[in-house]
């Protein structure tokens, strides 16, 4: 069986995301330094071409309760109204190894195009016999368009909490 | 619907127990106020008495869980909070992640003796409110020169700020119906 796979184009047919070796998460600067979080349960596909996903904001993991639930109240994502977060792509460039995907972002209930960038690394055929290719993206969104707009002022005057949020997604998405 | 209405001022003859009282005559039809008269039985909040909290606490969170939506009146005491409600809201705001006010829809409303209407108190109410994980219903109404608007009785007699708290109620109970539609 050939593993040699044509590395210059956009896969075709159908291809789902392996959410074990897959991950969501955010990144914003906090006072001195980035403050992470990730979602666990999601969804992504690539059919023809097109780049979906679907994010549950309820499964966002922080290492202290208190703050995941924070996060979750009205104050930030309002999970309760607005529990997904959800990527449709429009069109996706790929050159090489590089890859521009132009697409709708929507979080919190309101939706703003979005370019995700990063890499693809593949197709090629893992060590089970299936087909995978990967996606290394990310894009950096300004939180209070997407309504929020919670903050502390730092004893300097400076806001606490950064509005420019970076989203990232490494993706292994395996054919169907 | 069930809204729990909650005074900030202790006082008998309060001008927020009465734009409180003014509320609930004014409540739309299935939409019961009900006047939370406890806040003087609330101990001062003690980590260490958590784990068994004074029965009036429990009576509070009760009340709160049992509610659709908490409507607030707050007087304005040193340019903030008063300290009775402040510290009803630190009780209640226990255990942090489950605490009974998450999601809740609230508004806050409020009378003041003096020109502006308890406005810095207000502010500082719904910050604290957010911050407890409640959905904050985007009203305003600060009831300056209380003494002009209410009579000797404690009835509301000024007709603008009748209509703005007919307004103010009803911007909760749509907030409140949203958050019904979402549970159910």
């Amino acid at each position: 069986m050939s593993t040699t796979i044509e590395q210059t184009a956009i896969p075709t047919g159908t291809w789902n995301a392996d959410t074990v070796h897959s991950g969501l998460g955010f990144e914003v600067p906090y006072a001195v330094a980035a403050f992470r979080g990730e979602v666990t349960d999601f969804n992504v596909s690539l059919t023809d071409g097109a780049l979906q996903g679907a994010a549950r904001i309820a499964s966002l993991q922080q290492k202290e309760e208190n703050l995941t639930a924070h996060l979750l109240s009205p104050e930030f994502f309002d999970a309760e109204r607005f529990p997904e977060l959800t990527f449709v792509s429009e069109e996706i460039r790929r050159d090489g190894d590089d890859v521009e995907i132009d697409g709708e972002l929507t979080l919190k209930g309101i939706t703003k195009p979005a370019t995700l960038t990063g890499t693809i690394t593949g197709p090629t055929v893992d060590h089970f016999g299936a087909t995978r290719v990967g996606f290394k993206l990310q894009t950096t969104i300004d939180r209070t368009q997407f309504d929020i707009r919670w903050n502390m002022q730092l004893p300097n005057g400076e806001p606490a909490l950064g509005n420019e949020v970076t989203l990232k997604a490494d993706l292994t998405l395996v054919q169907a | 619907m069930k809204i729990l209405a909650v005074s900030g001022s202790l006082r008998s003859e309060s001008h927020n127990g009465a734009l409180l009282r003014a509320a609930a005559e004014e409540a739309p039809r299935d939409v019961d106020i009900e006047l939370w008269n406890g806040l003087k039985g609330i101990p001062a909040f003690d980590q260490d008495d958590e784990i068994d909290p004074p029965l009036t606490v429990e009576a509070f969170r009760d009340k709160v869980r049992d509610a659709d939506a908490v409507l607030f009146a707050t007087p304005e005491y040193n340019s903030s909070i008063p300290g009775a409600l402040k510290n009803a809201l630190d009780w209640a705001s226990r255990p942090t992640a489950s605490n009974v006010f998450r999601n809740k829809p609230v508004a806050v409303i409020g009378s003041s003796a003096g020109a502006f209407g308890g406005v810095w108190a207000q502010a500082e109410l719904r910050k604290v409110l957010a911050a407890m994980g409640a959905r904050v219903a985007d009203v305003e109404l600060a009831v300056g020169h209380a003494a002009e608007k209410f009579d000797e009785n404690g009835a509301l007699i000024d007709g603008t700020v009748r209509q703005e708290l007919r307004d103010a109620v009803s911007t909760l109970v749509e907030l409140t119906l949203e958050s019904l539609l979402v549970a159910a």
